[in-house]
């Protein structure tokens, strides 16, 4: 049972020759091609390619020149662009490009030794809490099949939550990343903004896009931030900032950690068994020595409108460069210029993104900039303020991350508002640039309950001891969904 | 009561060069309609004194030596379309 073991734990078979990278690549080919197609959390599979990859990490290894993540399989978001193989970003639009270049991110892990399994299924152009908006269509939850699994990287966290990779990248820009982690029964880690290179991510809202994982537990989210993270030339918004070993603090105790909790984030809408459970998780933090203190962020409310406003005014901008032209759908017979705009980002673009394409453009034309835009990069600056405000007080911040559990495929599909209220605690972090983590809290009727933690700028290292130190006294995270 | 007609969304979906068809028009009325509700509770929070946030971080543009660092690769990037010709990219005919 290969597949129940965690990275850290494969590494060192690996590292023990207990089976080889082949083996354990196979192994989860083989998972992917039985249960693949059912959840739908790949748009490739990078069969050849893996087989290969695996096949040159067990040449380094038995040279002597393994990494400590050499020959580990893993899946990439189809949002990271990846050299000779479909880049789609869940979009139509890029059904037919093979990206003629990797992404850094997908650079780092190729040079780490990982092995790539596939691409997995998101959101069209990461827009989306469900993946219901994918051209390939809805991923499903590996916790109950009539669910959604989040997202927008539901392919990614649906594959891990039933073990068809053991550990997989997502993007988050409005908690892309941390919901499905909470709905799918995973950890997930969003960085620091600049933490992780954009270079070749294919951008949405280039001030909130950040690049992360999915882990089944902290320890092996800490393994893979040390591959991904750090300083790239080719990303003009890239932090130039030292990288420490993320695993080295996992232990370090917490014995007078100050956890704030916003008053907020537990406000009407917020489902009370959900509630429960992140109150019995700070229980848990106090006895292991941590202090709890109640806080306020008063801007929290405002997030959600602020965030509709910057993130559709970036997008109408980054995607305006889909035009037919040099790569991408094209439509059939343009006569004229205009018509093949027209036409090939009306057929190539899903209802959801035109839609915030639309509202983008209403905000940033004549007379309503002021208004709109430049109103929500005030709010902005209240909502980081409060923050700010807060980590005087409090080394991190806990509290729920989504606040409900799984809904059902196509219930809110026709309610694009009541889609973006489900995101009310995860978008601040993005508005912020802070780093955030969902992690495993219990269950409410059988469905995966997360917790979110926020730090300040680039205490992802502390995140992920806090985080780790709850799953030594814990095992929430072990739970793995029947029938896989 | 609809915060944008038809008309604006029309209007708006030719800036964005979008087209959007009879049948769909209301359900994006609807939608659009909705969202700027949701996106205008911003106007009960008076913003006046507020600087406009630059960069979450506060982090300065970094600059770099204006060289070449990127090597030409036309042949390559031209393999992603079909609609080529002696390395330029073929569009409807623009001039009369």
């Amino acid at each position: 049972m290969m597949h129940t073991k965690t990275v850290a734990e494969m590494a060192n078979d690996l590292a023990a020759k207990k089976y080889s990278s082949v083996e354990l690549t196979t192994h989860f080919l083989n998972r992917i091609e039985h249960y693949g197609e059912n959840l739908n959390s790949f748009i490739t599979v990078t069969k050849e390619q893996a087989l290969a990859a695996a096949k040159h990490a067990d040449v380094q290894r038995q040279a002597g020149k393994a990494g400590p993540l050499t020959g580990i399989p893993m899946a990439q978001k189809d949002i990271f662009c990846t050299k000779g193989v479909k880049t789609s970003c869940g979009s139509k639009m890029l059904d037919n490009f093979i990206s003629p270049y990797d992404a850094t991110l997908i650079e780092r892990c190729n040079q780490a030794g990982l092995v790539m399994l596939g691409k997995a299924n998101m959101d069209e152009f990461a827009m989306g809490s469900s993946n219901e908006n994918s051209y390939y269509g809805p991923v499903k939850n590996p916790w109950d099949l009539t669910r959604v699994p989040g997202g927008s990287s539901g392919g990614s966290a649906a594959a891990v939550a039933a073990r068809l990779a053991p550990i997989a990248t997502g993007t988050d820009t409005g908690g892309s990343i941390r919901q499905p982690a909470a709905l799918c029964n995973l950890t997930g880690i969003k960085p620091t903004y600049g933490r992780v290179s954009r270079y070749g991510m294919i951008a949405f809202a280039s001030s909130l896009d950040q690049g992360g994982i999915f882990g089944v537990n902290a320890e092996d989210a800490a393994l893979l931030l040390n591959v991904i993270a750090g300083f790239d030339e080719k990303d003009s918004t890239s932090a130039d900032m030292p990288v420490p070993d993320y695993r080295k603090t996992l232990n370090d105790s917490l014995t007078g950690l100050r956890i704030g909790v916003p008053k907020e984030y537990f406000a009407e809408g917020l489902n009370s068994q959900v509630a429960d459970c992140i109150h019995e998780a700070i229980k848990t933090y106090e006895k292991l020595g941590a202090v709890i203190k109640e806080i306020s962020l008063p801007h929290t409310n405002m997030s959600i409108p602020a965030y509709y406003v910057i993130a559709p005014a970036e997008c109408s901008s980054n995607l305006s460069r889909y035009d037919g032209v040099r790569y991408g759908y094209r439509c059939e017979k343009p006569k004229d210029l205009i018509d093949l705009y027209k036409r090939t980002r009306s057929e190539g673009f899903g209802k959801e993104v035109k839609r915030r394409i639309m509202i983008g453009t209403y905000a940033l034309s004549a007379g309503y900039y002021d208004a709109y835009y430049l109103k929500a990069q005030q709010i902005r600056q209240l909502i980081r303020q409060d923050f700010v405000e807060a980590f005087k007080e409090v080394d991190v911040i806990l509290g729920p991350t989504t606040p409900d559990t799984a809904f059902k495929i196509g219930e809110k599909a026709d309610d694009p508002v009541s889609m973006y209220l489900s995101d009310i605690y995860t978008i601040s972090v993005n508005l912020a640039g802070l780093p955030g983590i969902s992690a495993p809290a219990g269950f409410v009727n059988n469905l995966p309950v997360g917790m979110q933690l926020i730090g300040h700028d680039f205490s992802e290292a502390k995140l992920l001891n806090v985080v780790h130190q709850y799953q030594q006294h814990t095992d929430w995270h072990k739970r793995m969904p029947e029938g896989f | 009561m609809s915060r944008i007609s038809e008309e604006t969304v029309n209007k708006i979906a030719h800036l964005a060069r979008l087209s959007i068809n009879e049948q769909e028009l209301p359900e994006y009325v609807t939608n659009l309609s909705n969202i700027l509700t949701l996106v205008e509770e911003m106007s009960q929070f008076d913003t006046k004194q507020i600087q406009a946030m630059a960069h979450p971080l506060a982090m300065s543009q970094r600059l770099r030596e204006d060289k070449v660092t990127e090597p030409n690769q036309r042949e390559e990037m031209q393999k992603l379309t079909k609609f080529t010709e002696a390395g330029l990219y073929l569009v409807p005919q623009v001039i009369e």
